[in-house]
């Protein structure tokens, strides 16, 4: 199979030739969600959720809808449930099948969450994976794997920091990384 | 199908590499791009043309890697059967869901050849319904070009000593979204 840079040359010709896209539509795209989505959208919601309990309310119980609030949502957004971390819980999000991800909240996914390793072992061994990755739990702390198998996207809470009452929304939204609303991380307090 | 993609569970694997990398090369960027825009498929027909792959490039090829081998594939075959019709997979339906939460259910043993979205490690399991999701087109059906055979979703909880025996984490527990017909009242 020759180099996947000349196939792709290749193919997006073929496309082309077929009318079904320009070479402007695709940078458009690339663009969009390279610059325009991220994890900041995320943490917005994260944020606003910690600050508002009735917001906290509204997303746990439709997280699209409440997402859609704060101006998020399409492809790979369309049904979003947030799961909440809780003294004692903790969730994590993967999909084994292939590796879908909230794109709307959280931009593309790193190369990590589409490995194999992640796929095939989180759902097997998850203590010991977060481990690796650098967040230890205590044993009792039950963890809640959630395998996105289908069209619904998960995004995961994370628990607010201690000692942060007195930080406002623009300090908070620092605080609330990529990683704890995948759930392989938590929220950390500022240093 | 058990094909290589179905990897939840499977053993042999190492650590996770934190590499943070969205795209690593700009062909990658390309093939993002035209999956988005140029792809005639419906959705279940791309993931099933990448689950097509042989077992040793799936692993090989990386994961735009294999989105391009299905976006080629996808273009040869030109299947009008599997075109997208909606950007959606929600649809309203008139049937109630048959579980309701906390229903205790097991996962039908079912020996797909195509398309599925039942992972291999919960098959012939028993959970219990933790959500109750809407209807959504069945993946099964959908990716062949069978219809969209719209059905309820449903969020089951498995422990994981229930899956993964008595080498699974005692505390904890696996969440798998379900569609209604991979599944039956566990008695």
């Amino acid at each position: 199979m020759s180099d996947p840079a000349l196939r792709v040359e290749a193919l997006e010709a073929l496309l082309r030739e077929r009318g079904l896209v320009s070479s402007e539509t695709i940078d458009a795209v690339i663009q969009h969600y390279e610059h325009d989505v991220g994890p900041l959208n995320g943490a917005r919601v994260v944020v606003r959720a910690w600050t508002d309990p009735a917001f906290r309310t509204r997303l746990l119980e439709d997280g699209t809808a409440a997402i859609a609030e704060l101006g998020f949502g399409g492809p790979q957004g369309e049904h979003m449930v947030v799961v909440p971390n809780e003294p004692g819980i903790h969730n994590v999000v993967v999909c084994t099948l292939c590796s879908c991800y909230p794109w709307p909240v959280l931009g593309l996914p790193p190369a990590w969450y589409k490995s194999p390793e992640y796929r095939a072992r989180v759902v097997r061994e998850p203590r010991q994976v977060l481990d690796e990755l650098g967040l230890s739990l205590e044993p009792g702390v039950e963890i809640r794997v959630w395998d996105s198998s289908a069209e619904i996207r998960y995004l995961v809470l994370p628990e607010r920091p201690a000692g942060t009452e007195s930080l406002d929304a623009e300090q908070l939204i620092e605080l609330v990384s990529r990683d704890s609303m995948i759930g392989v991380a938590h929220a950390e307090p500022p240093k | 199908m058990d094909g290589i993609h179905d990897l939840g569970g499977r053993q042999g694997f190492g650590r996770v590499e934190r590499d943070e990398t969205t795209f690593h090369e700009d062909w990658e960027r390309r093939v993002f791009g035209l999956a988005l825009t140029a792809r005639e498929a419906n959705t279940d027909a791309f993931r099933h043309a990448i689950e097509r792959s042989a077992p040793e490039r799936y692993l090989a090829d990386g994961y735009f890697g294999r989105w391009l081998g299905a976006i080629e594939r996808l273009a040869r075959e030109a299947d009008p059967s599997v075109r997208a019709t909606s950007p959606d997979a929600l649809r309203a339906i008139e049937r109630s869901p048959i579980f309701s939460a906390g229903a205790a259910v097991r996962v039908r043993d079912l020996f797909t050849v195509g398309h599925t979205r039942l992972p291999g490690y919960v098959r012939g399991r028993s959970g219990t319904i933790a959500r109750v999701h809407p209807a959504f087109v069945f993946p099964d059906t959908n990716a062949h070009g069978r219809g969209e055979n719209p059905q309820h979703v449903y969020a089951v909880r498995f422990e994981a000593s229930k899956l993964f025996g008595d080498t699974a984490d005692p505390a904890s527990a696996v969440h798998v979204d379900l569609f209604e017909d991979y599944l039956e009242a566990a008695s």
